[in-house]
């Protein structure tokens, strides 16, 4: 072996450690999955036959990418005006609104669905308000159905939602603002064609984040939706481990995967995802 | 881009308080229409305030801005129809070439036919047009600069304002743009309000200078009239370099006196009318490159003895330091091909200089 060869070999030692545990803890895990999304009960694609014919198959499917969605779309606007905001914010202002975007994150996500049941609930702050102040005679179904999921969705994706788009936005240099009003632009004018412009990567960031996030959501919808709406994990971890219905669960493991790596796929084409991930800048 | 006559800007006492600090300090300023003033000032002078109150982006505290004697100091920017070069440029990233020029044109409702036609010709103007269809990202610092004039001449702006449109740019492309921009001036025959600190830039671009200190202006003239009459020690010492004798006034006559300094008597001929009272202080500016070094036998109005401290040689001429037993330390400047000695340092030298090379300049107000 030459020198330059035993260096090489040297360097690769220490990477490893890392290489086998990544191999024994999440490459193998994984392949696992996909071993039995074919294999049991019995050999062949017959649990992934059921993405076509079975109308409960489906029908998490898309209840899943329906909550994504809106979820997605409700996050980034509220997120987007948020951000904004910040970003025009004084310096000293700016510090109180991250603090109170960040703060919701360190809560436990189980915490904040449970104070989102008390409030919803038939007999909830909300609805026992509304019932008092005379607006409604019935209490609002607010929770253990798509609604309660989607609010307790945007909820815990919003700060998500508003990291990335801050962080272009504070790439804007404000002197293009300037410059476009002393062009002649309305401050309508300047927002839709310099700012909304330049903010979009961030916004696109932060939308294939809070999208990724939203499909493999567990704890929240399984208790703002009380188990009369599935979405595909928690539809997963009752094939799994209340069915016994190994082979279908991780199909659906499988599917999770492919479309997440599908999602991540289709944008890394349109933004750099370094980006998102906050190795950008 | 029409010839149409630039438009005229008055200053009225322009005051501009940021809490306690004072940024722009009762300055009132007349620009007549076509000319290329520039403000010049070190940083905190408050120059580029005064620029950005007459783009109206800054509300000053106190006085106001006049276009042609109206008073336009509550338009927002945008309603007051200037182009601005910024500092840096300012090019949007996310449009073309083509695009940041239309700009404007396109917030102004332009039809789409106008608007190329237009287009073509502002870039046509800064010879651009091969690459109307690039990202700024994609041109070179100068080229830059010369998107940044088009798209803020493009629209027939009542005046252009420039903030540093030099600072961003290397030695020597900085001295092509001067002339460029000066020949755009002539062009364009517009009003051109230059905001820098750089002292060259404004001695060869402008046709008049306001130079601010403190956020005060301290003197407003043609670029030889500051160079020659500074009024006071800082715009001698801003504009260009300066010796600063000092001494006591003795036989004052209108137009000229003696300056008493220690054993020496200077003749100064300053041209001014009212005399100076014998007795007081005196302090005189003298440029470097009026001090000769004498051959034997040469004289001069006056003349001093010293000694080089050091000297540095600069291709044109040479920078001398010379030490004098009642002046203290003097800096000439001579022509290196016509310097009758060979500078060493230590070595005995006579200095001269004519009665009119020295000016009096008064003390700057602390």
């Amino acid at each position: 072996m030459s020198a330059a060869g035993r260096t090489g070999a040297g360097w690769w030692m220490l990477i490893l450690p890392a290489f086998l545990l990544l191999v024994v803890f999440y490459i193998a895990p994984i392949a696992q999955v996909l071993t039995i999304s074919v294999t049991e009960p019995e050999l062949g694609l017959g649990n992934y036959e059921r993405l076509f014919t079975s109308s409960a198959v489906q029908r998490v499917i898309e209840t899943t990418l329906r909550i994504c969605l809106i979820t997605t779309v409700l996050a980034l606007l509220l997120g987007y005006g948020i951000a904004y905001a910040i970003t025009l914010a004084r310096p000293r202002a700016q510090g109180w609104w991250i603090l109170a975007v960040l703060v919701p994150l360190w809560i436990s996500v189980l915490v904040r669905a449970f104070a989102w049941v008390t409030l919803l609930r038939r007999q909830g702050l909300v609805n026992n308000t509304l019932l008092g102040a005379g607006v409604i005679d019935e209490p609002l179904p607010l929770v253990w159905n798509e609604f309660g999921i989607i609010v307790g969705m945007v909820h815990y994706m919003v700060p998500f939602a508003v990291l990335p788009m801050l962080a272009s936005m504070r790439e804007i240099d404000p002197r293009l603002l300037a410059a476009a009003r002393g062009l002649g632009a309305s401050r309508g004018e300047v927002f839709r064609r310099v700012f909304l412009p330049l903010s979009l990567p961030g916004v696109i960031a932060a939308g294939v984040l809070v999208f990724i996030f939203s499909l493999g959501f567990y704890i929240t919808p399984a208790i703002l939706g009380g188990g009369k709406t599935l979405m595909v994990a928690e539809w997963i971890s009752l094939q799994i481990l209340d069915l016994i219905r190994w082979g279908l669960g991780t199909m659906m493991a499988t599917m999770l995967v492919a479309a997440i790596l599908v999602t991540l796929l289709v944008f890394s084409r349109i933004v750099d995802l370094r980006r998102i991930f906050g190795a950008g800048a | 881009m029409s010839a149409a006559a630039g438009h005229a800007l008055g200053l009225r006492g322009l005051t501009k308080r940021y809490g306690d600090f004072i940024a722009v300090n009762d300055v009132s300023l007349e620009i007549g229409q076509g000319e290329f003033v520039t403000l010049l000032g070190p940083s905190g002078s408050g120059k580029t305030t005064i620029l950005m109150a007459i783009a109206g982006f800054v509300a000053p505290s106190e006085g106001a801005v006049l276009l042609d004697g109206r008073d336009i100091t509550p338009l927002p920017p945008e309603k007051r129809n200037f182009g601005m070069v910024f500092q840096g440029y300012a090019l949007f990233p996310h449009m073309t070439v083509a695009e940041n020029v239309a700009f404007p044109l396109r917030v102004r409702g332009m039809s789409k036919a106008d608007r190329d036609a237009k287009v073509r010709a502002a870039l046509d103007l800064v010879q651009l047009a091969q690459f109307a269809g690039r990202l700024p990202k994609q041109l070179s610092g100068g080229q830059q600069q010369r998107v940044a004039l088009a798209r803020a001449l493009v629209f027939d702006p009542s005046l252009l304002l420039l903030d540093e449109p030099l600072s961003a740019l290397d030695k020597k492309l900085r001295a092509e743009l001067q002339e460029e921009l000066k020949a755009l001036h002539r062009r364009v025959g517009r009003t051109f309000i230059n905001v820098t600190h750089d002292q060259e830039e404004a001695l060869s671009m402008s046709d008049r200078i306001a130079i601010l200190n403190h956020g005060r202006l301290v003197q407003a003239g043609a670029p030889g009239e500051l160079y020659e009459r500074p009024r006071t020690r800082f715009v001698a010492d801003f504009l260009g370099k300066s010796n600063f004798l000092e001494g006591t006034v003795r036989q004052p006559a209108p137009g000229g006196f003696m300056l008493e300094a220690g054993a020496s008597r200077l003749a100064v001929a300053h041209g001014q009318g009212a005399a100076l009272p014998p007795g007081t202080r005196s302090l005189l500016s003298l440029r470097p490159e009026k001090i000769a070094l004498l051959a034997e036998g040469e004289t001069a109005e006056n003349q001093v003895e010293g000694r080089i401290l050091s000297w540095s040689y600069l291709g044109a001429g040479f920078a001398l330091r010379i030490a004098t037993p009642d002046l203290g330390e003097l800096r000439a400047v001579l022509p290196a091909w016509k310097s009758p000695v060979a500078p060493a340092e230590d070595l005995p030298v006579r200095l001269g200089w004519s009665a009119d090379a020295a000016v009096p300049v008064e003390e700057d107000a602390a």
